[in-house]
């Protein structure tokens, strides 16, 4: 289980990234982070990550606290940041290097082969597409095997059909070690199809605003009504976040004051 | 010093029918159409001096150029001359080169190190190289030593900027995938920032190569009884103007050469890049 605790970050230069960020994610649960840009979500990740320092709060995962960079956790950046020296094969395996030669080959090779990038083992990075590339980082951080998988907005900037094959090859390789995953998106469509819940977030300072279950049969069929009405809500959430703040609180004191009448 | 090349050349791409510019060039004749020029002019000078129209005293034709070159050869005196220069180059690159490696790595790695070396070296690399000549002669005395030692400085200090300015730019991203799979201080130097580094460094390797070649003719001059700077000086004071061309087309075979060796050494360690390859 991953716990963050009264996460603040403030940046040197006074930014107020994240205030007060609590959030309790189960094992192998799937959270999507969703907000506008600037929010703070990467600021987030990073902390978990151990690549930035929270100024005050603490991450725990399955109680160890996490101050560093860790082996049970991994992540996918929004670019792909493959090694260009490093064939793909090679990109795949960087962080196996403690492993035997003969172990690391066979794990490299399964890992390729669930991102269907079997015959691209040798090739350079240059020589991939953005979405081949994108496959190269989710297989590199699957294979060492995380307790817990990051990915920042890891589909932004590839089109909608090569984002909707990269779903189902990310559900594939989830589906084997089934990782604690923390999905940011800024699409609400990808945080339906993968998450089994929205954490909706709120910029200046980044805070968490409201949260939504997605508990949808899976595999997930975009065209039933359920995924519909769960886009729809989720859609409201995330447009009620984005108004100042005053308007917002009276809108949802209106909408509980509905629920309770 | 470095071919202009067009980029999808450069990546080795050969697009049928594509070619830079508006009017096509057949394959076959690229390569000689460099040649045209200076092929055109030697035969044109060749042709006037024959028919009386030059005097060629000055500026001797090829055909004379060319018999000095052989009849050096024939003596072993080019083979002499070509040995010490390239002797030189080589100590003093080395010695350079190595020197600029270490402390460009320091100064690129260490901010401590930066700061204690980075003003020093940047005050003495305003100074002209050929400045050091008459400290060096004092110093090391007239015969090798205070050659090499001009070399070694003239190398010195492209590497120094190129290796720590490569150090310095190293995309910040690559580096946290390092960190995210938690590598030592050395496994991020080793499998990180030096592959990173490498085609900024082979950049300035060369640059490097070509500045010590420019100095040993300068470290020559002041005072040696052979090398090809030699027989440039002596062809000077004895009105042989044959014998100076000869000894600049010596350099420039020696000069291209040593380049591409360095080029053809190196390039399996940056088959993996793709823009600066052909610029290298
Ligand atoms: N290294 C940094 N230094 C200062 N401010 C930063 C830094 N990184 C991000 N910020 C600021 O923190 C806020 C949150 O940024 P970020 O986490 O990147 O948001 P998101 O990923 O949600 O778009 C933004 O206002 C951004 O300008
Ligand atoms: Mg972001």
């Amino acid at each position: 289980m991953l716990e963050l605790a009264r996460l603040s970050k403030t940046y040197a230069d006074g930014t107020h990234a994240l205030a007060d960020i609590t959030l309790e994610v189960r094992e192998s649960e799937i959270v999507s982070l969703v907000g506008g840009s600037g929010c703070g979500k990467t600021t987030l990740l990073r902390l978990i990550a151990g690549l930035d320092r929270p100024s005050s709060g603490e991450i725990r995962l399955d109680g160890e606290r996490l101050t560093e960079p860790n082996p049970s956790v991994g992540i996918v950046f929004q670019e792909p940041r493959l090694l260009p020296w490093l064939s793909v094969a090679d990109n795949v395996g960087f962080g196996l290097s403690a492993l035997s030669g003969g172990e690391r080959r066979a794990r490299v090779a399964h890992a390729l082969d669930r991102v269907g990038l079997s015959e691209h083992a040798g090739r350079w990075p240059r020589e991939l597409s953005g979405g081949q590339q994108q496959r190269v980082a989710i297989a590199r951080a699957f294979v060492t095997e995380p307790k817990l998988l990051l990915l920042d907005e890891p589909f932004s900037a590839l089109d909608a059909f090569t984002r909707a094959s990269l779903h189902e090859h990310l559900l594939g390789l989830w589906d084997e070690s089934r990782p604690t995953v923390l999905l940011v998106t800024h699409d609400v469509q990808e945080a339906v199809t993968l998450a089994d819940r929205a954490v909706v977030m709120q910029p200046k300072p980044g805070r968490i605003f409201d949260e939504q279950p997605l508990r949808l049969a899976r595999p997930r069929d975009k065209l039933s009504p359920g995924f519909e009405s769960a886009t729809r809500r989720l859609l409201s959430t995330l447009d009620n976040s984005l108004k100042p703040a005053h308007l917002a609180k009276a809108e949802r004191g209106r909408e509980a004051a509905a629920l309770w009448w | 010093m470095a071919e202009i090349a067009a980029p999808a050349q450069a990546q080795g791409e050969r697009r049928a029918g594509s070619s830079s510019g508006a009017f096509p060039i057949a394959p076959g004749v690229k390569w000689a159409l460099g040649l045209f020029l200076p092929l055109g002019l030697a035969l044109g000078w060749e042709l006037a001096v024959r028919a009386g129209l030059a005097e060629g005293r000055l500026m001797p034709p090829p055909s004379r150029i060319a018999e000095t070159l052989y009849a050096l050869a024939r003596s072993g005196e080019l083979w002499t001359h070509a040995w010490a220069t390239l002797w030189r180059v080589a100590v003093g690159f080395a010695i350079g080169a190595a020197s600029g490696i270490l402390l460009g790595a320091l100064s690129g790695t260490s901010e401590a190190a930066r700061r204690l070396l980075d003003p020093t070296l940047q005050a003495l690399r305003a100074i002209p190289s050929i400045a050091w000549v008459p400290l060096f002669i004092l110093w090391f005395g007239i015969f090798e030593a205070s050659k090499v030692a001009l070399i070694a400085v003239g190398t010195f200090f492209p590497v120094y900027l190129g290796v720590a300015g490569a150090i310095l730019s190293v995309d910040r991203k690559l580096v946290e995938v390092g960190r995210i799979f938690r590598l030592s201080r050395l496994d991020l130097a080793r499998r990180i920032l030096l592959p990173a580094v490498l085609p900024e460094l082979l950049v300035s390797l060369r640059s490097g190569l070509g500045l010590g070649f420019m100095f040993v003719v300068a470290a020559e001059f002041m005072g040696a009884s052979e090398g090809l700077g030699y027989l440039l000086v002596d062809g000077q004071q004895l009105g042989k103007p044959d014998q100076i061309l000869a000894a600049i087309i010596a350099f420039a075979v020696m000069g291209k050469a040593a380049d591409s060796l360095l080029v053809a050494a190196t390039r399996p360690l940056v088959r993996w890049q793709d823009v600066a390859r052909e610029r290298l």
